[in-house]
């Protein structure tokens, strides 16, 4: 691996989605939209400081994953990454490289989406704000991470937009955005322990809530972050240099 | 021909026994070549005869089934030879949502050839009026060439390049192989493809495929004596017709 190589890809991906300020647009402003559709709808009552957090978990996490996998899925295809892969270039270098671009564009969609739910949706963090953003910030780089490695198992736009369905919404669901986790039947509670939402949600969730202390928190980011960094490495795998 | 005959110090690349499968059928059955260094190497043949297979092999992006590749004195796809090789690849592998510039300079920062090889990749390829702009509202002829000038970065020993001259001008594909052949004076060895016959007479030696076989391996002007064709393309009719009737009787009878 190789510092130049992986920040030049970096500032390569910025560069393209700078070229298309639509694509920025979007993922700021869809997941405020969402979050201020939910604030709406729960506008009579309390449920918004339970449902509020989770939101900030499950959006970000779905627009990186998908823009993401699109992305990356592209590269794939257009013959650029063949290209890439007959240079002196590490696989590391290109899947970490893509990674910190994103995680780029995920600290800036966080911060509009925390922002935007506690000071314009009236969302009330009880715990610590900063380690409210580290959270949010683990939960997207995750689902940048995942998003990178289901682009290698899709060979058209449309397979990488069915893993949404597939990969994410399950993960959703088991990681208590309808039911609170302890209320899941038991085999579907432990099925939620193994996946790699449910860490961020239960971090974000329990930080707003401020139900756990720092130390738990951060344990659960870790084992976050090491899903990603574990996707990462399979994304890494997946790269070939030699195709049939 | 007794073993290591091919190895001439004055060959870049080295095939022997070369076989690859793809889809389930060998493209390339069993392929022997050399190719000779300094010089401009026309890989001929029509569309779909394995010539881009073996362009991969020898880049080394091809996953082979058998026999070696030797690149530059290395076994192909060796970790060295990425900085030494300069591939173009059929379709033209660049972003559509960079500028040219930012294109050639993002590959240049991946090869860590200097600055100033910018201006001159872009200027040897004629792309200077449009460097500020973005490759997706460019035509196929420019993309291609920006796709070449990408290539021709960090000048290469090795340049392999698959159809370069595909829908570009004449003019300018008059252009492009005195660039081949002034590249090839400066001491590069060019392995360049096309499935327009009447290119081969641009080339100091033509390599003939046709069916993942070496259907002729030689100059263009020996290769019309020995052939006694007009030109390149009834040579490779007459080529045609001359393994097929030496295959057999069986061959002949088939309708």
């Amino acid at each position: 691996m190789n510092a130049r190589r992986t920040l030049a890809t970096t500032a390569r991906v910025l560069t393209q989605i700078r070229h298309d300020p639509r694509t920025i647009a979007l993922l700021v402003v869809v997941p405020c939209f969402l979050i201020g559709l939910v604030a709406w709808i729960f506008s009579n009552g309390r449920a918004f400081q339970t449902i509020g957090p989770a939101m900030i978990a499950v959006f970000p996490f779905i627009v990186m994953f998908t823009v993401t996998s699109v992305i990356t899925l592209r590269e794939r295809r257009s013959g650029t990454l063949e290209r890439l892969l007959a240079l002196p270039l590490a696989k590391a270098d290109f899947i970490v490289g893509y990674a910190l671009a994103f995680a780029l564009l995920a600290a800036i969609q966080v911060t509009a989406a925390v922002s935007f739910a506690v000071w314009v949706c009236g969302l009330t963090i009880s715990g610590d704000v900063l380690l409210f953003f580290a959270a949010a910030l683990t939960d997207a780089v995750l689902g940048t991470s995942l998003g990178l490695l289901v682009s290698a198992f899709a060979t058209s736009e449309f397979q990488a937009v069915q893993f949404l369905p597939a990969l994410v919404f399950p993960q959703i669901l088991l990681g208590g955005l309808f039911l609170p986790r302890a209320q899941l039947p038991d085999v579907l509670h432990a099925v939620g322990d193994w996946l790699p939402l449910t860490h961020t949600m239960d971090a974000i969730s329990a930080v707003a809530a401020d139900s756990h202390g720092t130390g738990w928190v951060l344990d659960e980011l870790a084992v976050a972050a090491a899903y990603a960094v574990g996707a990462l490495l399979l994304g890494a795998l997946t790269l070939r240099r030699r195709t049939p | 021909m007794p073993p290591g005959a091919a190895r001439h110090p004055t060959t870049v690349v080295d095939i022997s026994d070369l076989t690859v499968r793809r889809g389930g059928r060998d493209v390339i059955p069993n392929l022997t070549l050399a190719i000779p260094a300094g010089q401009v190497v026309g890989l001929l043949g029509p569309s779909g005869c394995g010539k881009s297979t073996l362009i991969r092999s020898i880049v080394g992006t091809q996953r082979t089934r058998g026999g070696t590749v030797t690149v530059l004195g290395r076994p192909a796809g060796t970790r060295s030879l990425r900085h030494r090789i300069g591939y173009v690849t059929q379709a033209p592998s660049v972003y559509d949502d960079l500028t040219i510039v930012q294109n050639v300079r993002y590959f240049c920062r991946i090869l860590g050839s200097s600055r100033g090889d910018i201006p001159r990749v872009v200027e040897t390829t004629g792309l200077e009026p449009v460097q500020d702009r973005l490759v997706g509202t460019l035509s196929g002829g420019e993309r291609s060439r920006l796709s070449l000038a990408v290539a021709l970065l960090g000048r290469p020993e090795l340049l392999v390049l698959d159809e370069p001259t595909v829908g570009v001008d004449p003019l300018l594909r008059r252009r492009l192989w005195e660039m081949f052949h002034d590249l090839a004076d400066a001491g590069s060895s060019l392995l360049v493809s096309s499935h327009v016959m009447d290119e081969a007479g641009r080339c100091d030696r033509i390599v003939l495929m046709r069916d993942g076989g070496v259907l002729a391996d030689d100059s263009p002007g020996a290769l019309l004596t020995t052939t006694g064709a007009a030109d390149v393309e009834a040579a490779f009719v007459a080529l045609v017709g001359a393994s097929a009737s030496g295959r057999g009787s069986s061959q002949d009878a088939s309708p």
